[in-house]
């Protein structure tokens, strides 16, 4: 028999109503699997009494027939969502020791279902950052490594800013993850770890009680092991809120539905200016593959272009900073999270900031701080939010004349701790795919397709309309089915 | 128009009013936290108001409603597509660091107040614009000697900021503009306009030109106003201090002051090098506020009788002047129990007792007309006793008198006290009859063509009645009498 761990939800999900196993065996797995990959630090927090206690409920609900959707399903919490009662930091000195008295709508959604919360997972400070290296307590290691012997003992990224879910889901940890998604901090880890990872239309998910980062292109997704579990998991997540202004109240659909449909007829497109000089040459070899296969699963590829993508990523790095630094300014010492003491009030900010920040964070207030001060806000937000509307408008022209696009999610694979993490515009490079999205408020989703010669995951982006997410696990589905990408981390527990 | 005389000419004033008016809703502008003023410090405090990470700003329909409704009654322009800006600023009682406001579109466009001035002529002050914004929290800094403590109950409480174009010439334009605007508010119900519990505030914009030269001055801005009276001194001492300084070859510079109570001076509070760069933005967490016809039809259908118009009603039904027409509208309640008096009665007559002698009360108990110690019912049925001449105008004061200190009713007191008119012809010619028989030599006199003493004839006849007298008959007679 398959480990526990290493089941899909929709395998866990058929066990646990056949009887196989019950909720608390299948949660006493993860915590065992996260006992002996705690040297991974996928978790900032562990919450392995909470979860045993939600499993005996949840086994309780099953045998009185009141399963829910995801009932029994042990799942990782990134530290960005506020749980009640349990310590949510964003991965950031200034939120060390806050408790919310509150819970996110979509975690609350998601213990509405069923599910198991094992913990609250690493990522970037404030999710800034596209390696889990910004993380005040310590980064999330990637349980890949290159196959020369020489390379095992090289630590790499798992991807970031939701490095801790991408970890605990390639490792085998958790059977899924939440994440959020600003810039690419979904599908990027996804695509690194070998994971599929969805970030869905802006105003899919409630943002309520997720903490900010950049509050017009933050989007939660989920992130799991097949097409079909994040699906499940995004139909739990997704709805309208009050509560978030920029929700959108339309119905959501079952996307189970979407994961049969054929993709006959589906037109993909491949954007031209997706195909960069220098670009790893894995990487624009399965690009050429997986369209071969959706081509020979009877869709229709099509060249498209998009000819903004360019500008995108100075643009979301004027808009997102400058949303971040006014998000961020809440986080003064005065009423919850760290306080240093200082002479007068403006000293205490500045103890308080300076010490409770780490240096990504403070980076990105400045610079958000500048493009939006008083003689600057025309050259760079204003113009940067013009040059938004062509990017969006790129989209809807190319969305003539396809129904998904097809590309790649980043430049090239895993690279180690120390690679490319000090210098900042590198790192900013790794989400020249996946800003795109999110500067249009679009849906994409990443799934693993192959290895690279190193052995590193490759994955996919398949980018579709705005709320038409059920398309997009069409084609995803096709497309997993063909690559049927069934390869593990060296090292899972 | 006033102008100051300077030792080089006339000078005139350039005023423009920011007034920061809270609006009458049960919640907050993006919370569901109640706004009641007195509550224990930091009793309505929601954790969007307290702004706790990962909380989101969801407005408030009914601030919006009473936005607009203030909108129409300034008969102002009603923007149907508004935005809100994020104005960042760091301090202790602004939890999210910014204040959520409306920067370049407003709620509210152009619209305008007429000014009721105490010559009985108008004059109409434009309006700029009315935006929705938050209220911050409150710092108290004498509650500990060396911390400062934050009340956060006023954080997020919406706010309407009313700004006014530069229309105004004197101190007295100010305050009958506030008092104008205050009225209207309370009519509509949409902020009750109380200037001491701060839930009217006031900002003055002051600059000073020469007489007849129409280009601006440079202002210097007043903060910290919080009252009529005080509004209209820190004018007048602010624009003798610009004066002053433009006198004696000075320029002013731009600033903010602040009005000091204690000393009636404005001082320096910070030069506009050291203003705040707020980075305005428009706020990602709200969508652009898009008004839909048919909720600002609704409102506008519901619109009550404004100060204005009640006024024309009053001079045209009622035969007011316009200055008492006025006078009575600045309250709602005023001009209602105006209104009661009249109802059936002689319009003049009802404005009358209640400009002069009402108010006049009132003023000496300190009371407003809510706490009248006479009802609309009594003090009518006082001006009916004087209409069908059971009682004289005179005799009538001494019972409203009575009827203030004791609550009774004007019929009672006239009956208990006796104080009936006395109309009975025969009774009024035996008393004229002692008198003229009493004072034989005046008689003589006034026949002899001293006429001043039929004032004194008349006067011993009513003092002989104790005032109760027909006062119109006593007139008749004398004169019959001594012809």
């Amino acid at each position: 028999m398959t480990k526990l761990t290493d089941l899909t939800i929709a395998q866990a999900l058929e066990g646990l109503a056949a009887k196989e196993f019950s909720a608390v065996e299948l949660t006493e797995a993860h915590i065992a699997a996260m006992d002996k990959a705690r040297s991974l630090n996928a978790f900032i927090t562990e919450t392995p009494d909470l979860a045993r206690e939600q499993a005996k409920a949840s086994d309780a609900r099953r045998a009185a027939g009141e399963a829910k959707d995801l009932d029994g399903i042990p799942l990782g919490m990134k530290d960005l969502y506020c749980t009640k009662g349990v310590r949510t930091t964003a991965a950031s000195k200034i939120l060390e020791n806050f408790v919310p008295p509150y819970e996110s709508t979509v975690s609350q959604k998601l213990a509405d279902a069923g599910s198991v919360m094992l913990g609250k997972t690493t990522l970037d400070e404030f999710a800034m950052g596209s390696s889990g290296g910004t993380s005040a307590f310590g980064p999330a290691i990637s349980p890949w490594s290159g196959p020369n012997p020489a390379e095992a003992e090289r630590k790499l990224i798992p991807g970031g800013s939701s490095s801790g879910s991408s970890t605990a889901v390639s490792a085998r940890l958790a059977m899924g993850a939440t994440g959020t998604d600003t810039g690419g901090s979904i599908r990027q880890p996804a695509s690194i770890t070998g994971i599929v990872g969805m970030k869905p239309t802006y105003g899919r998910c409630s943002r309520w009680g997720i903490i900010a980062f950049a509050s017009s292109l933050d989007q939660a997704g989920p992130m799991a092991r097949s097409v079909s579990d994040t699906a499940l998991m995004l139909r739990v997540m997704a709805g309208f809120d009050r509560k978030d202004s920029t929700s959108v109240d339309i119905s959501v659909p079952n996307y189970m539905d979407a994961l049969t449909k054929s993709v006959k007829g589906l037109k993909v497109g491949i954007p031209r200016e997706y195909r960069l000089d220098g670009m790893n040459k894995d990487t624009e070899k399965l690009w050429d593959q997986s369209a071969a296969m959706l081509r020979d699963a009877g869709a229709e590829v099509v060249d498209i272009s998009l000819p903004h993508t360019k500008y995108a990523l100075p643009v979301y790095y004027i808009i997102a900073p400058a949303e971040a630094s006014s998000n961020l300014a809440r986080y003064d010492g005065v009423r919850f999270g760290l306080r240093e003491t200082g002479e007068t009030l403006d000293a205490m900010y500045e103890a308080t900031r300076s010490e409770g920040f780490g240096k990504e964070v403070q980076r990105r207030i400045l610079i958000g701080t500048y493009v939006l001060s008083a003689g600057y806000y025309d050259a760079y937000y204003r113009k940067a939010q013009r040059v938004r509307r062509l990017i969006r408008n790129d989209f809807l022209e190319a969305f003539r004349s396809c129904d998904v696009i097809l590309a790649p999610a980043t430049p090239g694979t895993a690279f180690a701790f120390g690679e490319k993490t000090g210098d900042p515009v590198q790192m900013y490079l790794e989400d020249v795919f996946t800003v795109t999205l999110n500067l249009a408020g679009l849906p994409g989703l990443c799934l693993p397709v192959g290895l690279s010669q190193e052995g590193l995951p490759i994955g996919m982006q398949l980018i579709g309309r705005a709320f038409d997410e059920s398309t997009l696990f069409t084609a995803a589905s096709a497309l997993e089915r063909a690559a049927a990408f069934s390869h593990k981390p060296p090292f899972t527990a | 128009m006033a102008y100051i005389q300077g030792t080089s000419g006339e000078w005139e004033m350039v005023i423009g009013l920011e007034v920061h008016a809270q609006v009458i809703s049960n919640a907050k502008l993006f919370s569901g936290a109640s706004t009641t003023f007195g509550a224990a410090p930091n009793a309505q405090v929601s954790f969007v108001d307290a702004a706790f990470p990962g909380m989101l700003p969801v407005i408030n329909e009914t601030c919006v409603e009473q936005a607009v409704r203030t909108g129409l009654g300034l008969k102002a322009q009603i923007n149907k597509v508004s935005v809100f800006d994020r104005k960042n600023y760091f301090y202790a009682d602004l939890p999210a660091g910014y204040q959520i406001s409306q920067y370049t579109q407003p709620i509210v466009g152009k619209g305008e107040i007429l000014l009721d001035l105490a010559d009985g002529t108008t004059r109409t002050v434009g309006i700029t614009r009315l935006h929705l914004e938050q209220d911050a929290g409150k710092s108290l800094h004498d509650q500990s000697p060396n911390e400062t403590y934050v009340d956060l109950n006023r954080s997020g409480v919406a706010l309407m900021e009313i700004v006014s174009e530069p229309d105004m010439r004197s101190g007295e334009e100010a305050g009958a503009y506030l008092k104008k605007l205050r009225a209207i508010l309370r009519y509509l119900g949409t902020c009750d306009g109380n200037m001491e519990e701060g839930s009217m505030r006031c900002d003055v914009n002051l600059s000073m030109r020469r007489k007849g030269d129409d280009t601006f001055g440079t202002r210097c801005e007043i903060k910290n106003v919080n009252s009529i009276r005080f509004v209209q001194q820190a004018i007048d001492y602010e624009a003798h201090r610009q004066v002053e300084v433009l006198e004696s070859g000075g320029v002013i510079v731009q600033e903010t002051r602040l009005w000091d109570t204690g000393k009636g001076i404005t001082r320096s509070m910070r030069s506009k090098e050291d203003a705040h760069d707020y980075r305005y933005f428009p706020d990602p967490d709200l969508l652009p506020l898009v008004l839909d016809d048919a909720m600002i039809e609704r409102v506008k259908n519901t619109l009550p009788e404004l100060p204005d118009e009640k006024k024309a009603r009053f001079i045209q039904d009622y035969g007011l002047k316009p200055y008492d027409a006025s006078v009575l509208v600045a309250e709602k309640t005023s001009a209602a129990f105006f209104e009661a008096v009249a109802k059936g009665r002689d319009g003049k007559l009802a404005a009358n007792w209640v400009t002069v002698e009402l108010f006049g009360a009132l003023n000496k108990l300190g009371k407003t007309i809510d706490e009248s110690p006479l009802s609309a019912d009594a003090l009518g049925g006082l001006i009916d006793l004087i209409t069908d001449e059971t009682i004289s105008g005179r005799i009538a004061k001494d019972v409203f008198e009575e009827m203030v200190a004791t609550g009774k009713a004007a019929k009672d007191i006239v009956e208990e006290k006796g104080l009936k008119q006395i109309t009975d012809t025969s009774a009024i010619e035996k008393t004229i009859d002692d008198i003229l028989a009493a004072n034989a030599d005046k008689v003589a006199e006034y026949k002899g063509g001293k006429e001043k003493l039929f004032g004194f004839f008349v006067g011993q006849a009513m003092k002989a009645t104790g005032g109760k007298a027909n006062p119109g008959m006593v007139n008749q007679l004398l004169k019959k009498k001594l012809s």
